[in-house]
């Protein structure tokens, strides 16, 4: 029996009885729902009229409604919704109210705006602390929460400037795009996809707010997060960063492969069904070569193929030298040979056929699957990873666990409708 | 196990650490596993990374290899190995010696988690899997992780970042229509899935923190990145609308939410681009002020739904625009105006040429033994009570077992000396 068994209503999650209050954003979402599929309780707080994601394509059917915004239904799996007008002093007070009964905000707002409308952390967070060891803190009479975490996510800190920007603007002034795109240089480099550059800060806040929650948990204290997007982004380059920290070289972008110094070989080859495979590094090691002139013969195709005798000298090698071919001819020809025996089997299986074969053999590749193809697969569903969450009826397949926890399992429940939980403020 | 106020000897400050008393057992290496533990480092917790001296700790293949620091080479030069192990201690342990495994046992039962990300099943065969680790410390965390995790039909399938972003639909939905897949020209999944490992660790530390109970984290990063579509997803699965369809991806467009313009083009000089955002019909307005010349006058821009069905053409003319300008005037007017635009920064532009990550102190200089002063990533967070900190970089292999097999283990001088000499240690 797997030690991970699907999550159940009543089995526990980390973080049961930790209310967060999330200021909707596109900004910040991805970390409440983090939190909020492992057992917080998170109150998104959505302007009148709604989230602004509630507007973003697509929707479900198409249809141009609030509550079919696919984009909020991913990123607010596991909230309750209340609409309150910040603006306005009724929804000021509301937000004090549910403030002071939170162990964590979140907010991605513009640079000053809760200040002058007096709900930054200035006012409601415990700016000033009492000394170490002071009595259990708790919402003290002037308002402020001493144990209140308070998660602020910008574009790069609440002391620097705020200028408007995007996933795609924080992408590519924080470093991404630089590394993403194409061998031929006049083609632009390229945004990667899936609004990473919203989730990179997004990833930072959660792992952080996690360490402040363990140390309050000692300290009663809670404390002020500042989270840069623009940092976030830098941090998340690995090599272009690491080549220049350490040699003070920029890379340069390759088709579907890593940035580097110099260019490198291809590692992605197009199969017989016209779907795409990444190869890895070519195989290198004696077994690695016999494996796959074994493969070779079980699909009948040695004859055909003119790599077949430098694969059998290859089975000799205990580790061919790649970085050092140019020095080695004949062992560059039979490194050569691994790959050209790769892409001979791209050319008459398909994408998955190969992937699964190479792997069966010991070869790490990967095929080149679309998000929906990524869900549909086998391994993923024995595994449980697409998941069916109730939307009043009707069950949608989500993507589901990002991990599996053996005693506390990943659970969630469809995004709310707008102002869904406004009875919370009647409490 | 240890106190609240222990902190790791590397630890550079008299400031509180948000994790200090949080000691990790830590098998990772690489990007994937060993970029978890160094946000925990930095945190405050006492990470002892254990490697195997008959390799010479290269399991983890950046140990020795490019980009090295400076002119140093050899097994303590790695420049990513030094960044992805900055602030955590470094221990050796052959556990092909029982006396080893000894060490090991009783490691673990002095440590809050143990963390790996071997192949699927590379610690159970060293015979220290979940069932063997919860025997010697019952409220013991253990988190894994692997491309494919833990079990599953390709429960064997090995991975490395490219191919976690291969098969979890990253690098299809990144790229231009009728070019091969684009993809991410580095292992961000390496980045990420050491962010989900990060996050992972300390919910289950914070669950047994509240509960006394311990358990077992299955990361699978392909799982993890397989999240990371926002809406596409469910685009097939609510209206049956695959991402592979003609015209797609176009990642340099913005179809979710809908923008237009919204891409990426060609500046003054050589590979000098700029990146432009017009949310909305309102940016529309203000970029075109902001551009001034006739043609953003045509009424079939005014309006989103003009800007899509003539996309092409409009962005042959923010070309026809952006071309033979700077890239920074190009953006500088524009965000002046109040349009998201921002130059394509390269990795000696942003790093030391734009003041905004050196004055949040991006990049940390922190000392190495062998290979003296080296820069290192540091954390896009402040805490204002518990900020990070970073005291030194990797672990030369070994550095710390005098600490970690003296000093936390009991072990006598004389005992150490023999492990060494025996090749235990």
């Amino acid at each position: 029996m797997s030690a991970f068994d699907a999550s159940s209503p009543a089995s526990p999650r980390p973080l049961d009885g930790i209310r967060v209050i999330e200021l909707t954003s596109e900004r910040c979402a991805l970390a409440g729902k983090l939190l909020a599929d492992m057992g917080a309780d998170v109150i998104v707080v959505e302007p009148p009229g709604g989230s602004p994601m509630r507007a973003y394509e697509p929707f479900a059917g198409d249809e141009h409604d609030r509550e079919q915004a696919l984009w909020w239904w991913h990123y607010n799996t596991s909230k309750r919704s209340v609409v309150l007008d910040l603006d306005e002093t009724g929804g000021a007070d509301d937000f004090r109210r549910l403030v002071s009964t939170a162990d964590v905000v979140i907010e991605a707002e513009p640079l000053g705006r809760l200040d002058a409308a007096g709900l930054d952390w200035r006012q409601l967070g415990a700016a000033s602390h009492a000394a170490i060891g002071a009595a259990q803190p708790s919402p003290d009479a002037s308002g402020r929460n001493e144990r209140l975490i308070w998660v602020s996510i910008t574009h790069n800190g609440r002391e620097r400037p705020d200028p408007p920007a995007t996933d795609l603007t924080v992408l590519a002034e924080g470093g991404p795009v630089w590394s993403c795109g194409y061998d031929d240089h006049t083609i632009p480099p390229v945004r990667g996809g899936g609004n990473q550059g919203l989730q990179m800060a997004c990833h930072y806040a959660v792992a952080t707010l996690m360490a402040a929650l363990m140390w309050r948990e000692d300290s009663g204290r809670g404390q002020l997060i500042d989270v840069s997007m623009l940092a976030a982004a830098n941090l998340t380059c690995e090599f272009a960063t690491y080549f220049w920290l350490n040699q003070q070289v920029d890379v340069q972008r390759q088709t579907g492969r890593h940035a580097l110094p110099q260019i490198s070989e291809p590692t992605q080859v197009r199969c017989a069904d016209g779907r795409w495979l990444n190869t890895g590094v070519p195989p290198r090691r004696g077994p690695e070569f016999a494996a796959l002139s074994g493969w070779l013969a079980e699909l009948g195709l040695a004859g055909e193929c003119s790599s077949t005798e430098l694969l059998k000298l290859g089975e000799s090698y205990e580790q061919i030298d790649i970085l050092h071919l140019d020095a080695d001819p004949l062992s560059a020809e039979v490194f050569g040979a691994g790959r050209d025996t790769i892409n001979f089997l791209a050319e008459r299986l398909g994408a998955h056929e190969l992937f699964v074969g190479l792997q069966s053999i010991g070869l790490a590749c990967g095929i080149v699957y679309s998000p929906e193809e990524m869900l549909a697969d086998e391994h993923f569903v024995a595994r449980g990873f697409p998941v069916e969450i109730d939307h009043d009826g009707t069950p949608v397949t989500y993507p589901g666990a990002p991990y599996r926890f053996s005693a506390t399992p990943w659970r969630a429940t469809r995004a709310p409708r707008l102002g869904e939980h406004q009875d919370l403020l009647a409490d | 196990m240890i106190g609240p106020d222990h902190r790791s000897p590397v630890w550079p400050t008299a400031e509180p650490a948000a994790l200090a008393g949080i000691r990790i057992c830590d098998f990772t290496g690489q990007l994937a596993g060993a970029g978890a533990t160094k946000i925990l480092a930095a945190l405050g917790a006492e990470v002892i990374r254990i490697e195997d001296p008959v390799r010479q700790g290269k399991w983890d293949i950046l140990r020795g290899t490019q980009p090295f620091v400076g002119d140093h080479r050899g097994i303590e030069a790695g420049g990513s190995f030094n960044n992805h192990n900055a602030g955590k201690l470094g221990i050796t342990l052959n556990l092909r010696d029982d006396r080893a495994k000894e060490l090991l046992r009783d490691l673990v039962a002095v440590s809050d988690a143990v963390t790996e990300n071997f192949a699927a099943g590379v610690l159970e065969r060293l015979g220290f899997g979940y069932e063997a680790l919860r025997r010697i410390k019952p409220d013991i965390v253990y988190v894994s992780n692997c491309g494919f995790g833990a079990d599953g039909p390709y429960g064997s399938f090995r991975s490395w970042g490219p191919i976690v972003q291969a098969v979890s639909g990253l690098t299809f939905q990144s790229g231009l229509p009728d070019l091969p897949p684009a993809g991410w020209g580095y292992s961000f999944m390496d980045h990420t899935g050491a962010y989900y490992m990060a996050t992972a660790i300390l919910m289950a530390l914070f669950h047994r923190r509240r509960t006394g109970q311990g358990q077992w984290v299955d990361l699978a990063c392909i799982e993890a990145a397989g999240t990371l579509h926002g809406a596409a997803s469910l685009d097939f699965t609510v209206n049956g609308r695959p991402a592979r369809r003609s015209g797609m991806p176009n990642s340099n467009r913005s179809q979710s939410p809908a923008m237009a313009p919204h891409g990426i083009w060609a500046c003054n000089g050589d590979d000098e681009w700029v990146a432009i955002a017009v949310r909305h019909d309102e940016d529309w307005q203000r970029f075109a002020r902001a551009v001034g010349e006739p043609w953003t006058g045509d009424e079939r821009w005014e309006r989103l739904a003009g800007r899509l069905a003539h996309e092409d053409e409009l962005e042959r003319l923010v070309g026809s625009w952006t071309a033979g300008r700077p890239k920074h005037e190009v953006a500088g007017s524009l965000v002046a105006a109040g349009v998201p635009a921002a130059p394509v920064l390269r990795p000696s532009e942003r790093i030391d040429g734009d003041p905004r990550t050196r004055d949040w102190g991006l990049w940390v200089t922190v000392p190495h033994s062998a290979v003296g002063d080296t820069r290192v990533e540091g954390l896009p967070v402040r805490l204002s009570e518990t900020d990070w900190a970073i005291g030194r970089g990797a672990a030369c292999l070994g550095e710390d077992n005098q600490y970690v097999f003296g000093d936390v283990l009991g072990r006598s001088a004389d005992e150490i000396a023999e492990l060494e000499a025996d090749g235990v240690i």
